[in-house]
């Protein structure tokens, strides 16, 4: 096929010109490695003593990587890399601001501890059917999501993480499995076929996919439906974060797993809603924000009561924990409904604190049954006279995730309950506090009963304490989870200060809509 | 021509929901494959209904005709298929497999892991 | 499933859309066709195979299991992507090279190595589920 060029072709109208920075390949390296670690572990599938070789190197790369890119984010502000070279808006973006950087380096740090502690957890029988391969490409949609500057594109990686956490789901495919599976796998795809419905509004509209252009061109066009299509953003969203009243799939499911899929699900996947639904509703659409910020309010407040109760009726610490979960969205929603810049970081830092607590709070959860030999807090107890030190550090943990003093869970929150003092939603500000106060409660239990309980008769001893045994391996990442989550409590300013820049960012994406057209506008 | 798809897609919506609803897993997978059509369709139908010329770049030329298609719904659509497909594919293997398991396809029935008898957790010691 | 017919048609039915799935993929570098559809193609084709002679038989003819296929598939996706690395321009970036086969110049590019790649991580998914699904029917 010798194609006739009948005239020289001028290539800085379809491409990029300027050479690419080296640097710049941070950008797509975290969802391009975890890709290829992916492959790799797909292709020595049989040989499990590799799994382990190639995974935890791998993703200690990831966290390096991850750590590297926010790092050149703080300092030099948002980063693009335009695939294939096409100038945007045509081509698909990648473009890191500080929100998606933090979002980003938190998650790959909770993979890091969650692939530590699956060496334990996830037997011979776990590795054949695939955890490793798994967990790569799951890593490599979340990074993919956090990074993407294209809506369509972020639709993508989002099946990528959701076929994975599938694979993972129903590791092993034990009748619970399968049952939990079901319901998840139906209602996060209805989630996922609703985001595809508001994308296919959305490129009606505005004809146009890359966020930046979606961006400048929402705060110009008039008489467009972007209400309608804001609803349906905040639906689709709502069901990946199992906001109330789509969350009923995450308590049916989340505790069917292994335990560390349990911990990497908790953390992970519904953050990623909270991020797509920040990402749009603050960033794209901040006037239709605005005028819903009355319905996302509501809720917010629903879900935080809803979860807090439900997490009171569980009488097993996994399902505890999975409404625990929803409590946490809850939070970030609050945030998302107040809008400024206080309401929008202290979500944000909601979120990176929830990644990390959650995560480790299913951990926990999992030791303390191989302690006892039950997740059920009617036979458990006895865990404080076994193994105190891991009785203080779940303890500490239990107040980071009740948001009380001095652990991370306080910082947001204190900025939440203001930031909605602020702008006069007392009632969100009392929500928040009085679903503090029953998580507490509930947390609390688990603690009185499982811990500080003398020994009871565990009818079930045995069964969960032979898969889980008393390996001293499973409890280095969750002490490293702790160690983070007490150090982001003490030692604030850091976090806080990021948070604050990356919410500002967010509200006003100058220098993300910048970083995409470096001419000024867009075409 | 836009309004007679409008009204198919929102056929194929109210069929979907309506098989979606349904207790029973196979009608639901059947929902689930309807609904994906519909957004493809509506995608479709969103990109702009043309007779105009497709968006091929003849040989000889260097860019599109004057009035081609729109491409990119089209590719967005294709995406799209692909990913349903997988999904129906997993889904497909995942009913069939929880019907073996669990010797039923009715929802109400799947209760193994919120058991209904799921006691209350104890008010004190 | 197995009658004489059908068991004696398949094996030729097999080969013939493994080829054409070949050529389809090959075709896609300038026309339509791609790697999608020919892995499609070829999955079928498996399928096919697998119903006249059972799923042991497939798995036999194929060596390595399929889900290695698509892992294969997938890391040369994404070498092609990377391999733009050297070249200083951004991810994904077609390259293309001329080298002279016979006398005939042949252009290669990655975008082609990456159709490839996706050519192979579709017959070896689909073809992983068809065979998960055919087993469940023998038992």
């Amino acid at each position: 096929m010798a194609a006739v060029t009948s005239t020289p072709v001028d290539l800085s109208a379809a491409f990029v010109m300027a050479p690419t920075v080296l640097g710049d390949w941070l950008v797509i390296l975290p969802p391009a490695l975890m890709i290829t670690a992916g492959a790799l572990l797909m292709m020595v599938r049989h040989r499990m003593h590799l799994h382990v070789r190639i995974a935890i190197p791998a993703l200690l790369l990831l966290v390096l990587v991850d750590a590297a890119l926010l790092f050149k984010v703080a300092t030099q502000g948002p980063v693009t890399m335009m695939m294939g070279r096409w100038l945007p808006p045509f081509g698909i973006a990648f473009t890191v601001d500080l929100f998606g950087a933090l979002m980003n380096l938190v998650a790959g740090t909770v993979a890091f501890a969650a692939g530590i502690a699956a060496l334990k957890d996830i037997n011979d029988s776990g590795r054949r059917y695939g955890f490793f391969p798994f967990l790569m490409l799951l890593m490599a949609g979340v990074s993919g999501a956090f990074l993407t500057g294209d809506i369509f594109n972020l639709y993508v990686w989002f099946e990528v993480l959701l076929i994975s956490s599938f694979g993972l789901l129903i590791l092993g495919s034990e009748r619970e499995q399968i049952d939990g599976a079901m319901k998840y796998a139906v209602l996060n795809l209805i989630g996922t076929t609703l985001f595809l419905i508001s994308v296919g509004y959305l490129y009606a509209i505005f004809g146009t996919l890359n966020m930046a252009d979606i961006a400048l061109k929402a705060r110009e066009i008039e008489g467009a439906p972007l209400m309608t299509l804001s609803a349906l953003f905040i639906l689709a969203f709502s069901m990946k974060a199992a906001a109330f009243p789509v969350n009923f799939w995450l308590p049916a499911s989340y505790h069917t797993p292994r335990i560390t899929v349990s911990a990497l699900f908790g953390g992970l996947l519904t953050k990623v809603g909270i991020y797509a639904l920040m990402r749009v509703m603050v960033m794209l659409f901040p006037l239709q924000r605005e005028e819903l910020s009355l319905v996302i309010g509501l809720l917010a407040a629903l879900t935080l009561i809803i979860a807090a109760l439900g997490m009171l009726a569980q009488d097993d610490m996994r399902r505890m924990a999975g409404y625990a979960v929803i409590v946490g969205i809850g939070n970030m929603l609050a945030g998302i409904a107040v809008g400024t810049v206080a309401g929008i970081s202290g979500a944000l830092l909601y979120a990176l604190h929830s990644i990390l607590a959650m995560t480790a709070l299913y951990l926990v959860i999992g030791r303390a049954a191989a302690l006892t030999g039950t997740f059920s807090l009617t036979a458990a107890g006895g865990i404080y006279r076994v193994a105190p030190g891991f009785a203080f550090a779940s303890l500490a943990l239990f107040l980071a995730v009740a948001g009380l003093p001095p652990f991370s869970g306080l910082w947001p929150k204190i900025m939440l309950v203001k930031a909605s003092l602020d702008i006069g939603a007392w009632w969100l500000a009392g929500t928040i506090l009085l679903s503090g106060f029953l998580t507490t409660v509930a947390l609390g239990r688990i603690f009185l009963l499982a811990y500080w309980r003398p020994q009871t008769k565990a009818e079930g001893r045995g069964e969960a304490g032979e898969t889980l045994a008393q390996d001293r391996q499973t409890l280095w990442p969750l002490y490293g989870l702790i160690a983070i989550i007490t150090l982001f409590g003490l030692l604030p300013e850091g976090p806080l200060g990021l948070s604050q820049l990356a919410a500002e960012g967010l509200l006003q994406p100058v220098s993300y809509i910048q970083s995409v057209f470096p001419a000024g506008g867009a075409q | 021509m836009e309004f007679v798809l409008a009204c198919l897609v929102g056929a194929f919506f109210a069929a979907a929901i309506y098989l979606l609803l349904s207790r029973h897993t196979v009608r639901m997978l059947l929902g689930i494959a309807i609904l994906g059509n519909a957004v493809n369709l509506l995608i479709f139908t969103g990109g702009r209904l043309t007779r105009e010329v497709p968006p091929i770049i003849g040989s000889g030329l260097d860019t599109l005709t004057a009035g081609a298609a729109n491409p990119l719904p089209q590719a967005l659509i294709l995406t799209a298929i692909v990913i349903s497909f997988s999904f129906f594919a997993f889904l497909l293997v995942l009913t069939y497999r929880a019907f073996q398991e669990l010797g039923t396809d009715d929802t109400d029935e799947m209760r193994l892991a919120e058991p209904k008898n799921d006691p209350l957790p104890p008010a004190g010691y | 499933m197995n009658t004489l017919i059908f068991r004696t048609v398949a094996p030729f039915l097999t080969a013939l859309m493994i080829l054409f799935s070949v050529f389809v993929l090959l075709r896609g570098h300038n026309e339509p066709g791609g790697g999608f559809i020919g892995g499609l193609i070829a999955a079928s084709a498996f399928a096919i195979y697998g119903i006249a002679y059972g799923v042991a038989a497939v798995r036999r003819a194929i060596i390595v299991h399929p889900m290695s296929i698509a892992g294969a598939g997938l890391l040369l996706a994404v070498v092609s992507g990377l391999v733009s690395v050297f070249a200083g321009v951004p991810f994904m970036t077609g390259l293309w090279i001329y080298p002279s086969l016979f006398g005939v110049e042949v252009p290669l590019a990655t975008v082609m190595s990456f159709d490839v790649g996706v050519y192979l991580v579709v017959v070896g998914a689909i073809t992983s589920i068809a065979l998960a699904l055919e087993e469940r029917e023998e038992d």
